[in-house]
């Protein structure tokens, strides 16, 4: 691979001497609250502090209720919002100094699987032009070479005979097929990076599966470093490596799947396992627990932290007052809660 | 024919086929089952198998499309298919059989307060005063957990999840012995799904309601589960206990459904189903699943018969 042409200014190692290709350091994302007329009210502070690094190749998974700040973090990862502070950092360059040049080839790093396939494609545009777009946009000129990205793309995402597929609109495919258009399309650059924003939460349970195997080949093929984000922990043992849970704008816990799934750390993890089911009848001879109340405002996020209201191992005095700090009780697992001090 | 105790609800041979400009749907293609009282049943299936079609045909909720729609609906024992269509409103609808539909915390009005909707089909179904109803909406949100101070509020001050409760109230209201919900939990966050199931668990428990769920989400519906009807292509393929169905379901496409869901507490690697489900116009004669069936065999041109074994009923040639 001639990756070296790019000149890096230093490359990060990560864990196991493993390169980093995406460094996220102290981000916060806050929106502003206008008052009427002119004034700020206040921030709704969607990304509070988050850290972490992603390394070439590495999928983890962001797991995280609606309204948690995830797809906040997504959309300061792919450039669309500015941070507040601290900064993302692609393959050695911040993003928010990269002007408008390095953005253009930013975005060509980084491919995007929306939620919603059907709302992510345009209704009008057939799947050659859907995917002849972006090729079009990053100046590749000659024809041939576009139509046989395009086919190469499409049989990577399994749709053949991909004449079948080319001259179709979205609305003449299926969901399962229109989520394969849309990684197509998030594939036509090669980017290095994928963000897939809950990618089979609106497909058929049969479809999930056939999706989420199609995304792990082509990551594992393409050596990709992927983002999945997700509310649903049992799909991301197939998918990732590692997991962050986020909770009210921070990553409360972050560790290997395998440590996690077996001995989560955070109460908020330990609740969020506990409500996931598995197809057993015997469940609907208990009641499941979960925590009381629900997730706090994120304008006046609860003083210490974030979590205790809720939790059922609260240590009085202590979790309600200060900020737990980020314990690492396991090697490579890290939990921001004061039971692991 | 009829038993010495009927059932709360007995369907016979339910059609409903919508006609469009291409063709007639085959939505709900002859549906049989039963429903005992304080029972939940999960009708399971991907979407465009026809079961929203299957409520709405339970419930007489009718598109103007309607091509036939045909069978008996026995509810506590008479026939409700007999009745003329205000008789239907009047005496089925809310005051027997009540309904969430799909997304129905989104479907509440946002310009009265929540307690008045919820009050509103008592005093429509019941003919209660006002007052009355109120105090039965109050009764309602405590079986759900709203706290009482909600019925003032307006919908935009309702977090989703309390939503959906509200929702769930409104159909408890008028006290029904069946309650369909469709979908009940697809739109809400994990630990707002896992309340609301243990609300309906408790309702079930303290009321006696019984319950037809339908969804698509297999693990989840094992919350609630007594019995489970798996639908395919505008038929039900399989029914039986949950306790018997969980752990080996009978039918192919009910064993490849279970082994497409992605288990937490396993290390099973999920498969999926090849192939797309049919459209339910001009449906083969042969078995509905039969082109996507690994065990499919000659027989499977014919359509099979609802074969029963060991108290279960699948419709599959493997078993006959």
């Amino acid at each position: 691979m001639a990756e070296s042409d790019v000149q890096v200014k230093e490359q990060r190692i990560g864990l196991d001497g493993r390169p980093v290709l995406l460094h996220i350091e102290n981000l916060r994302v806050w929106f502003e609250l206008r008052r009427f007329g002119f004034g700020i009210a206040g921030h709704v502070r969607a990304v509070d502090g988050v850290s972490f690094n992603l390394h070439k190749g590495e999928a983890i998974a962001v797991v995280g209720e609606s309204g948690c700040g995830k797809s906040s973090l997504m959309r300061t990862i792919l450039g669309l919002y500015a941070p507040t502070e601290g900064h993302v950092e692609f393959d050695g360059q911040k993003i928010s100094e990269m002007g408008r040049a390095g953005l253009r080839w930013y975005r060509s790093q980084v491919g995007y699987v929306q939620q919603d396939p059907y709302g992510a494609l345009p209704p009008f545009m057939s799947v050659q032009r859907i995917l002849e777009e972006p090729l079009i946009i990053s100046g590749v000129k000659n024809k041939q070479e576009r139509a046989a990205r395009i086919r190469k793309v499409l049989e990577e995402v399994k749709m053949y005979p991909v004449e079948d597929f080319l001259p179709k609109f979205p609305h003449m495919l299926s969901g399962g097929q229109q989520q394969r258009v849309v990684i197509a399309r998030a594939m036509i650059m090669e980017p290095k990076l994928i963000v897939a924003d809950e990618p089979v939460s609106m497909l058929d349970a049969s479809v999930r599966v056939e999706i989420l195997k199609l995304l792990r080949g082509l990551q594992e093929s393409h050596n990709l470093s992927f983002i999945y984000i997700t509310h649903d922990l049992s799909t991301v043992k197939y998918f990732s490596e590692r997991i962050f849970v986020m909770y009210a704008g921070n990553l409360v816990e972050k560790g290997p799947i395998g440590s996690i799934l077996k001995n989560p750390l955070h109460p908020y993890t330990f609740a969020l396992m506990a409500a996931t089911s598995d197809p057993d009848a015997r469940n609907a001879e208990t009641y499941k627990e979960v925590p009381p109340g629900e997730p706090p405002s994120l304008v006046k996020p609860p003083a210490g932290c974030r979590f205790h209201p809720r939790c059922p191992r609260i240590i009085p005095g202590k979790c309600d007052v200060e900020v737990p700090p980020e314990f690492e009780p396991e090697p490579n697992h890290q939990v921001q809660c004061w039971l692991y001090q | 024919m009829a038993a010495n105790r009927e059932k709360l609800l007995r369907v016979e041979d339910l059609v409903l086929h919508f006609r469009t400009t291409v063709g007639v749907v085959q939505a709900v293609d002859g549906i049989n089952f039963d429903l005992d009282y304080n029972r939940a049943v999960v009708v399971l299936g991907e979407s465009g198998c026809g079961k929203s079609s299957l409520a709405k045909a339970i419930l007489r909720l009718l598109p103007r499309n309607v091509g036939a729609y045909s069978g008996k609906v026995y509810l506590g024992g008479s026939d409700v298919m007999a009745l003329s269509d205000e008789e239907f409103r009047q005496n089925v609808r809310w005051v027997g059989i009540s309904m969430v539909p799909q997304a129905a915390m989104n479907s509440l009005n946002p310009v009265i307060r929540v307690g008045d909707q919820v009050a509103e089909p008592a005093m429509i179904h019941m003919g209660v005063k006002k007052e009355e109803a109120l105090k039965l909406a109050r009764q309602m949100f405590e079986h759900v957990g709203v706290p009482e101070d909600f019925l003032v509020r307006y919908p935009f001050e309702l977090s989703g999840g309390m939503r959906q409760r509200a929702a769930i109230a409104m159909a408890l209201v008028t006290a029904p012995n069946l309650i369909i919900l469709d979908e009940p939990t697809s739109a809400l966050d994990l630990l707002t799904q896992a309340n609301i199931f243990n609300v309906l668990k408790r309702i079930k428990k303290e009321l006696g309601t019984s319950f037809i769920l339908i969804t698509h989400d297999i693990a989840t519906s094992s919350e609630l589960a007594d019995e489970v009807a798996v639908m395919y292509a505008g038929q039900i393929v399989e029914t039986g206990e949950a306790k018997d169905f969980f752990p080996a379901p009978l039918h192919p496409y009910a064993q490849m459904l279970m082994a497409s869901v992605p288990r937490l507490r396993a290390d099973q690697d999920p498969e999926f189903i090849t192939g797309q489900p049919p459209s339910l116009i001009n449906l083969p004669p042969s078995c509905r699943f039969a082109p996507r069936c690994p065990k499919r065999h000659d027989k499977c041109e014919q359509d099979p018969p609802i074969i029963e074994k060991d108290g279960r009923k699948v419709k599959c040639w493997l078993y006959a």
